[in-house]
């Protein structure tokens, strides 16, 4: 496979090279998806934490929502987006259309449902264990949640990774609601998507190979610092 | 169920931070202008003399225009004379520009089992590769490329439809994709030449069928209305057409080369 | 936490619980003063983890009262505690899991570094106090309960089967420990299967069989000559055994092994 050895060559010599154009792209790759992350897991831990300890009315039907909303496709996600921020659509006025907001927003609703379905299942299975100390003690409801997710926070840590895995990888919903402008709205998959339609196969994979190993980086230090983390305190 | 709090507050939090330095305008433009490098040839000449930024939305021809209709780009640049003029018609356009040109190649493996090459015209290498039930990879995604395609088949009184799936295979994807997919089949494809020439995965394709003058491919541009959409930057991209259709754009597009060949022919009146 | 009146006494009517059908607990009726330590004994299944639970309001009887009559409308939880069989450990330090006790009280945050040194050292974990909760052994996690417990200084505390999993050396620390905090005047109130431990720790028992209560005696009176016949053949070591019939309900076979 020679389109493999010249993919290997020219992932090394564009990070040999430290070429501006792609560090500018990684750069806005992190710095999109890490945004999204944070809001997600601001909106998703709460909220399934909520849904593991609370029971009411369509509570299941919810649950059954969230793991359903877990596979979303994402082209479906930036079409909608789309719709909504275009010049046309309801929030057309605040022109984010083309933007890394409107990159960041689009993830932010794909990574939402993966990280409230993680942390549900978290808490649910912490609460079991939980459930007769914290009301011998007399824990309130909002206790209750903060308390969980601070002790689930190692395996929260992993749903968090997964929705930034979802985040970073996807390129429907980026494409559609970033446009992939040069310098503006180019992550690393739309770029890649860029070369495979220039038939740059080798430049493409080049830059796949380049997110993957960011990808790693991220989950090896994260790992790292996990398992650090729990033998102190698991 | 995300709050909508939350939302606005993410939205006025980011709100796009790369805006502030440059003025912009968007460009709602084919795969085949950005694809083939010209814009990146062009743009950074027109930047540096206005610092007007251009941001390019590269898509197909029919998605561009529909950017366009939702008031999501404020120039459009495309290669589909019919939709141009229904979309200044519509009052969606001020005016219609020519721009450039260039041509469509019908694009086929080298052994050429149907024969096209030898024969007259583009219609007749239809007929040819309908007839010999050769596959043959088509965009299927109301691009300007698509369009020309199917206005070709008509000329060659052949429903290509009939055959869909079978050796005629709509892939619905840009002009690079539809590349990527002719040259894995060996199968034949209508693409522009400016695509064609920066394409680098050619596989065993070449180009088999050209120079009819059903297959000129010509470019206009088009500023969008402001009676549609009040928002969009009539001088920034007034100055934008002046530029690309005044004698320093068109010297531009003129010499913008793809391996030592010419890629675009300017055109402007 | 400040010294307000006693809850005590508290007083059962009637009380039955139901569960999957069937009736677990059955019309206890009773009353427990300040004062002793109280011992719940019986054979396992005979209720005695649902009795606890039912004083500590973890669950609400299905008929009958449950009266803290010292309350005075005021809510009794905050003056009890309980150690469960097995501890619950929160994933954090042995200090931070006493600290939550305290942080749900509301107790200042100022306060908190004594009230914790001072509980650590009572159940002698204070060296252990940065590690882990989860990675001490079943004895110390038994123990940092006790901790978390007694930091709350409860006017009562509830122990359900504490020693149930530990060994003998264990047992002995934890049965001092719960000792001290008996003479520190916190009212014990503890379930054990163990005959054992009830003589060494109880100054009253309850005698739970099938969900009733068949005797509630001073201890010294109960382990010499109860009045029950039951109670006489489960101290004096016999096996009291009991099978449901297919139907769940009714033909309940029952008998005594020697």
């Amino acid at each position: 496979m020679s389109d493999f050895s010249s993919a290997l060559w020219a992932a090394f010599s564009l990070v040999i090279q430290l070429d501006s154009d792609l560090a500018e792209i990684v750069f806005l790759s992190l710095k999109v998806s890490l945004i999204a992350v944070s809001g997600a897991a601001l909106i998703g831990m709460p909220l399934g934490a909520a849904l593991a300890l609370f029971r009411f009315r369509g509570r299941a039907s919810m649950v059954v929502l969230l793991n359903a909303l877990m596979g979303l496709p994402p082209v479906v996600v930036g079409l909608a987006v789309y719709l909504v921020l275009s010049r046309s659509g309801p929030l057309g006025v605040f022109g984010l259309l083309f933007t890394p907001t409107a990159m960041i927003i689009a993830q932010l609703i794909l990574v939402t449902p993966i990280i409230a379905a993680l942390t549900r299942q978290v808490i649910d299975d912490l609460w079991r264990e939980y459930e007769e100390q914290f009301r011998s003690l007399g824990a309130g409801p909002g206790q209750r949640i903060t308390a969980l997710l601070w002790d689930g926070r190692f395996s929260l840590a992993t749903a968090v990774l997964a929705g930034f895995g979802r985040a970073s990888a996807e390129v429907g919903a980026v494409m559609i609601v970033g446009g992939n402008i040069d310098h503006v709205t180019r992550v690393m998959t739309t770029a890649i998507a860029l070369e495979v339609s220039k038939g740059d196969l080798a430049l493409a994979l080049g830059l796949g190979i380049i997110l993957i190993t960011l990808s790693l980086a991220i989950n090896g230090v994260s790992y790292v610092i996990n398992e650090k983390a729990r033998e102190n305190h698991g | 169920m995300i709050p909508k709090t939350s939302i606005l507050l993410l939205m006025l939090a980011l709100a796009n931070p790369v805006a502030a330095e440059d003025p912009f305008i968007i460009v709602a433009s084919t795969t085949s202008t950005e694809n083939s490098g010209l814009f990146a040839h062009i743009l950074p000449i027109f930047e540096q003399k206005t610092h007007i930024r251009v941001r390019v939305i590269a898509a197909g021809t029919g998605q561009a225009i529909r950017l366009a209709i939702n008031g999501d780009a404020d120039v459009l640049l495309v290669h589909h004379r019919a939709s141009e003029e229904a979309f200044v018609a519509k009052g969606y356009g001020v005016q219609r520009h020519d721009l450039m040109y260039n041509d469509f190649v019908v694009i086929g493996p080298r052994k050429d089992p149907a024969n096209i090459a030898a024969m007259d015209g583009a219609a007749a290498a239809l007929t040819n590769i309908a007839n010999a039930e050769t596959p043959f990879v088509s965009r299927g995604d109301d691009s300007g490329t698509h369009k020309k395609e199917l206005s070709l088949w008509r000329a060659a009184g052949t429903d290509p439809n009939k055959a869909s799936g079978a050796w005629y295979q709509e892939v619905g994807a840009s002009m690079g994709a539809a590349l990527n997919t002719a040259a894995v089949m060996n199968a034949y494809t209508l693409s522009d030449r400016g695509t064609w020439l920066a394409f680098a995965n050619r596989g065993d394709l070449v180009i088999l069928s050209k120079g009819d003058p059903k297959l000129l491919n010509p470019y206009g541009v088009i500023l969008v209305s402001q009676n549609k959409h009040p928002h969009v930057k009539t001088e920034l991209g007034q100055r934008f057409i002046d530029w690309l259709t005044g004698p320093e754009g068109q010297t531009a597009i003129a010499s913008f080369t793809i391996n030592g060949e010419q890629a675009f022919f300017p055109s402007a009146q | 936490m400040g010294k307000s009146e006693s809850i005590l006494p508290l007083e059962f009517r009637q009380v039955s619980f139901e569960g999957g059908g069937k009736r677990l607990i059955k019309d206890l009726s009773f009353r427990l003063d300040a004062g002793p330590r109280t011992i719940i004994i019986g054979a396992n299944g005979a209720g005695k983890s649902l009795f606890l639970r039912l004083c500590h309001k973890l669950i609400v009887p299905s008929s009958g009262e449950i009266i803290w009559h010292g309350a005075n409308g005021r809510n009794p939880a905050p003056a009890q505690a309980m150690v469960f069989q097995r501890p619950v450990m929160l994933r954090r330090s042995v200090a931070a899991n006493v600290g939550y006790a305290l942080s749900l009280r509301k107790v200042p945050r100022e306060k908190r570094p004594a009230l914790i040194e001072e509980a650590l050292r009572m159940t002698g974990l204070n060296r252990l106090a940065g590690y882990s909760a989860r990675v001490l052994s079943f004895g110390e996690q038994q123990k940092l309960a006790l901790a978390r417990a007694w930091v709350l200084r409860p006017e009562v505390l509830f122990l359900d089967e504490p020693t149930a999993s530990l060994d003998p050396a264990a047992t002995h620390e934890v049965e001092e420990l719960i000792n001290t905090i008996h003479q520190a005047g916190t009212r014990i109130i503890m379930t054990t299967h163990d005959l054992g431990q009830a003589h060494r720790l109880a100054d009253e028992v309850l005698f739970l069989h099938r969900g009733r209560l068949l005797e509630k005696a001073a201890a010294a009176a109960f382990f010499t000559k109860p009045e029950n016949d039951l109670a006489r053949k489960f101290i004096a070591g016999d096996l009291l055994w009991w099978k449901r019939g297919k139907d769940n309900r009714n033909q309940i076979s029952e008998g005594v092994m020697k």
